[in-house]
């Protein structure tokens, strides 16, 4: 009963070369049971490891979860490592900085708002080692705008305000994104046709117009609805939420668009079948058998999202339509300090280089993750690689010549 | 399926009339002019290695052998036997981090560790290759004639339409039907069959010295393999060049080899003579491998047998009386069309029509037929997966016949299926444990320890380690996999089992002993099994009756025994015949039974 002779184990490849040397040098034992009339027996191993193509792969991969295999593949992106380091210190430093919601942060200026002297005319404290004069942060790193506000504090809650954007947007567009997708990927018929059209309807909305639009209804709305002063100030103090939200209900459709296809190739799948043979109801199979197949897409397109994201967030504030004041992002930082371009460049400098980087960042990330989900990447050693280990066979093997075979 | 109908038979095609000698070669060629019976392949102590993870990898050692023009040697293994690599090595075609150490001669050169720029010269040229999959191996934007052509103006200096000429008098050394109408028709539009002549055409195009045959007919319908086989086998008596076959298949071997080669685990285990091997097989392996090879029963084609139904033309299958009418069938289908809608501009396509059958409780079932006959849509339609336009379906007494989801609840209980792909039933982002277990999670309501127990003595039942619970799909081989399949299907103790194709993605080894799971199984449980296979040995060996599908009709039920040995309808005897043994004398026979079928159909049509 308890035969597990093929378990990968026994089966020589699976093992490396001297399992496999022993595999073999165990072969008159085959003889022996092939006494026993169950010739099948014999044949050694269905061992999960070919030795073809995909034999890299396959020994990469070898008793490792799906989770694992895909964090391994992930570490090993350096691009997405890099971004993944970059994000979390930006995020960390603001967040330390300028604490979050009602916790305060270390920074001696914790009103970004609060205006104050001009020291040195504004211009950067910091010192850094290779600019000459040693590493000095100074009373203010970053330098101070026009009216003598600390420019660190500005930037760091700008870029707290551009995360927090990110990240709304991101999940609003993949809550709506995958629903939708889902839903009519795996209906298919006339759900799909009428999803899909009022896909296309949304897709044809100008974002930056629209977004203009609404930033200003914003304004004009309360007015009318005669809100009072409070819940305008609610509604100002709130508006990075609602700027990300709206955006997220425009910029859903991408995403649902690729769910859909996602789903429409994952539902001809067996397993689905199976499934629904097993008497799975349809919430069963949409959300615990298809959705975790789709979800290497799904994140790495939020992602990809997330980054569009923040330069879009940037680009509208900087045409006053995004955030107003008095919360800070750096798309506004930029467009306030526009006319100090020639004389004070730092106030550029600083949220343009955080816009980068984030936008950098992230990017990398969802790269790194597109590759770390998609089963076809596959590790090919580089030239010098394959260059030391041809010298380690010769080493070995001196006896034969080592032959470039690409 | 215009495949299935054979070509016409015709006087041997003429040599091609545009001599490639008149032509200005482009790419150089390599060694002396070969004629039949030269050594043209010399290879020694071939090795290739694979890095990977920091270490050295053997895929395929110590390979030695020599190949005369107009012989086949046949390189034999299982899936990861390196007998593929081996053959790539030969013209340069490994992934990058593979590695190739030895000598192989072509007529004198030196062909391991030739430049890239050499070795184009000499692919498709001297060396070409036939692959596995025509559909794939095909570039599907570009017709045929332009990718024979783009062969041969790689290599000569030819106009197109010199070029058009020679190509069409390739297709017409392939037997592909009306070539100059075909030369202008994409790949989509050729029966699988068909595709496949196109390649051996592209592969000769420039008279190559060596002819790398890689699994040639794993991809095509019994039928159609037949048919290639013969073209192949016609082909190396007319075409100056050595042919190395990889193949998994005995009985293709069997059919074609002249000298073979067996390789288990990157090392070769036997090399012999055809005869040798098949009648005095020295490595155990090798026995082994032959043992494992579903043997076919003996084929007469005689009238005389009684009590089969046989379909007569443009007529549907009766249903068989029942010997017991009281005994309630685990499976029966009245009538039965099943129909894939419209859709946009596809008009609608009926896989079935007329479908009548009985399968009695603790029955084994076979249904046979090429791809496309309608089997397996029957199978899907048994367990409701696909809906009935016309007809009744019952199981086990439940009419599902237009049953929905809620309805259908209680009879999902009573039914399992095993799938055909391994790689694709199980739900890769689950534990193989859950899989297992959702049946009776989904019905039973059972969750942690008594749910865990019975997951444990279904992978007992399957003879897999209880460990293996916390595996996922990856990690398994694919018979491991397959195991993981009955094992889910049997979850509810069902008393109808559908298994659609169970074994054909596996290993001959592999599948010897998930048929013998199955039969033991079959027996423990005791459930009615409609067993779908294309593969008439397969089916010969688990089921107590067949049935015979083509195009979507049934036109042949009986007893195995019966169906094997004595067929009525012309389709079963062909689809017989076809089926290659492992025994080159006994093939032979099968051979010229077959066309002596074939012979007979067209004086009757």
């Amino acid at each position: 009963m308890t035969n597990y002779d093929d378990s990968p184990v026994r089966g020589g490849a699976a093992q490396g070369p001297q399992a496999e040397q022993a595999a073999n040098d165990s072969d008159p034992n085959i003889s022996g049971d092939l006494a026993h009339d169950d010739a099948a027996t014999a044949l050694t191993a269905e061992g999960a490891t070919g030795r073809g193509e995909g034999v890299g792969q396959a020994k990469e991969t070898e008793g490792l979860s799906q989770g694992q295999i895909v964090r391994a593949r992930f570490l090993r992106h350096r691009g997405a490592l890099f971004g993944l380091i970059t994000l979390s210190s930006i995020t960390l430093m603001s967040v330390l900085t300028m604490g979050i919601g009602p916790i305060p942060g270390f920074w001696k200026y914790q009103d970004h708002t609060r205006s104050g002297d001009m020291v040195n005319g504004g211009e950067p404290s910091l010192r850094l080692p290779f600019a000459g004069g040693g590493f000095a942060i100074g009373d203010h790193p970053f330098g101070q705008d026009s009216i003598g506000s600390d420019y660190f504090a500005l930037v760091m809650s700008g870029v707290q305000t551009s995360l927090f954007v990110m990240l709304v947007l991101g999940l609003t567009a993949m809550i709506i994104g995958v629903t939708i997708g889902s839903i009519s990927g795996y209906y298919r018929g006339k759900i799909d046709m009428v999803l899909m059209r009022f896909t296309d309807l949304i897709i044809t909305l100008p974002v930056l117009i629209l977004g203009a639009v609404l930033g200003r209804l914003l304004d004009v709305i309360p007015i009318k609805l005669d809100a009072t002063a409070a819940q305008r100030e609610a509604l100002k103090a709130n508006m990075p939420l609602l700027l990300a939200v709206v955006l997220g209900m425009i910029l859903w459709t991408g995403l649902a668009r690729l769910t859909r296809s996602e789903f429409l190739s994952l539902r001809e799948r067996e397993f689905v079948d199976s499934a629904r043979v097993a008497g799975a109801s349809d919430w069963r199979i949409i959300t615990k058998h298809m959705l975790p197949n789709a979800m290497g897409v799904i994140i790495v397109n939020v992602t990809l999202l997330m980054s569009v994201a923040v330069t879009l967030e940037a680009a509208l504030s900087f045409l006053n339509f995004g955030i107003k004041p008095p919360n800070v992002s750096l798309g506004l930082l930029i467009a306030d300090n526009q006319g100090a371009f020639a004389t004070r460049p730092w106030l550029f400098w600083w949220p343009g280089l955080f816009i980068i980087l984030i936008a950098l960042s992230v990017n990398f990330i969802g790269d790194g993750l597109r590759d770390a989900f998609d089963p076809r990447t596959r590790k090919i050693p580089s030239d010098r690689a394959m260059k030391k280990a041809a010298r380690e066979l010769a080493a070995a093997n001196p006896a034969a010549a080592i032959q470039e075979a690409k | 399926m215009s495949t299935t109908t054979p070509a016409p038979k015709r006087a041997a095609a003429p040599a091609p009339k545009v001599a490639l000698d008149s032509f200005q070669r482009l790419s150089r060629s390599t060694g002396a002019e070969v004629k039949q019976g030269d050594v043209i392949l010399e290879v020694r102590d071939l090795t290739v290695n694979f890095w990977v993870n920091d270490s050295w990898f053997t895929a395929a050692e110590g390979l030695d052998y020599d190949l005369k023009a107009g012989e086949v040697l046949a390189i034999v293994g299982e899936s990861g036997s390196g007998k593929t690599q081996s053959s790539m090595s030969l013209i340069g075609l490994l992934p990058k981090n593979g590695r190739t150490t030895g000598s192989a001669k072509l007529k004198g050169t030196e062909l391991v560790g030739m430049p890239q720029s050499e070795l184009r010269e000499i692919r498709g040229n001297e060396i070409s290759v036939i692959f596995q999959e025509p559909m794939t191996a095909l570039n599907p934007v570009y017709t045929v004639g332009f990718q024979i052509v783009e062969t041969l103006r790689t290599h000569f200096l030819m106009n197109p339409s010199d070029a058009k000429v020679r190509a069409i008098e390739l297709m017409r050394l392939v037997e592909i039907p009306d070539p100059e109408d075909s030369f202008n028709k994409f790949p989509h539009q050729l029966s699988g069959g068909q595709r496949q002549r196109i390649m051996i055409a592209q592969a000769l195009a420039c008279d190559p010295k060596l002819l790398i045959a890689d699994e040639p007919t794993t991809a095509l319908d019994v039928t159609v393999q037949a048919e290639i086989l013969k073209l192949m086998r016609e082909l190396r008596t007319r075409v100056n060049a050595g042919i190395i076959l990889i193949t998994h298949s005995m009985g293709v071997v069997a059919d074609m080899a002249d000298r073979i080669i067996v390789m288990k685990d990157g090392r070769v285990v036997e090399h012999g003579t055809a005869a040798d091997v098949f009648y005095r097989p020295q490595h155990p392996y090798t026995k082994a491998l032959l043992a494992a090879v579903p043997h076919l029963g003996e084929t007469r084609i005689e009238d005389g047998r009684s009590d089969a139904l046989v379909v007569k033309d443009r007529e549907f299958l009766a249903l068989e009386p029942a010997d017991d009418p009281s005994v309630v069938p685990a499976l029966l289908l009245e009538n039965v069309d099943i129909t894939y809608p419209k859709q946009g501009r596809r008009p609608a396509f009926r896989a079935a029509e007329g479908i009548n059958l009985r399968l009695n409780p603790g029955e084994v079932m076979g249904l046979v037929g090429e791809s496309g006959s309608g089997k397996t849509t029957i199978g899907r339609a048994a367990v409701a997966l696909l809906p009935v336009s016309a007809g009744k379906i019952t199981v086990c007494g439940i009419d599902i016949t237009g049953a929905n989801n809620q309805e259908l609840k209680p009879f999902r209980k009573t039914v399992g299926m095993v799938f055909q792909d391994p790689g694709s039933s199980l739900n890769p982002r689950l534990p193989i444990g859950e899989s297992i277990g959702e049946p009776i999670l989904l019905h039973e309501g059972l969750k942690g320890e008594a749910l865990s127990k019975r997951v444990e003595d279904l992978l007992d039942s399957v003879e897999l380690p209880r460990s293996y619970r916390n595996r996922y799909p990856h990690e398994l081989s694919g018979g491991q996999k397959q195991r993981i399949g009955v094992a889910r299907a049997l979850a509810l103790n069902p008393k109808l089992l559908v298994a659609d194709e169970p074994t054909s993605a596996l290993d001959v080894s592999v599948q010897a002993r998930v048929l013998k799971l199955f039969s033991n199984l079959q027996e423990q449980y005791g459930f009615a099994c409609l067993f779908i296979s294309h593969d008439l040995a397969v089916v010969e060996m688990v089921s107590s009756k067949i049935a015979v599908m083509t195009h979507g009709k049934l036109v042949e039920v009986g007893a195995t025994s019966d169906i094997v040995t004595y067929p009525q309808h012309p389709y079963t005897q062909r689809l017989l015949s076809a089926v290659p043994v492992p025994d080159p004398d006994n093939q032979r026979r099968r051979r010229e039974l077959r066309d002596a079928i074939i012979e007979r159909e067209h004086i009757v049509s």
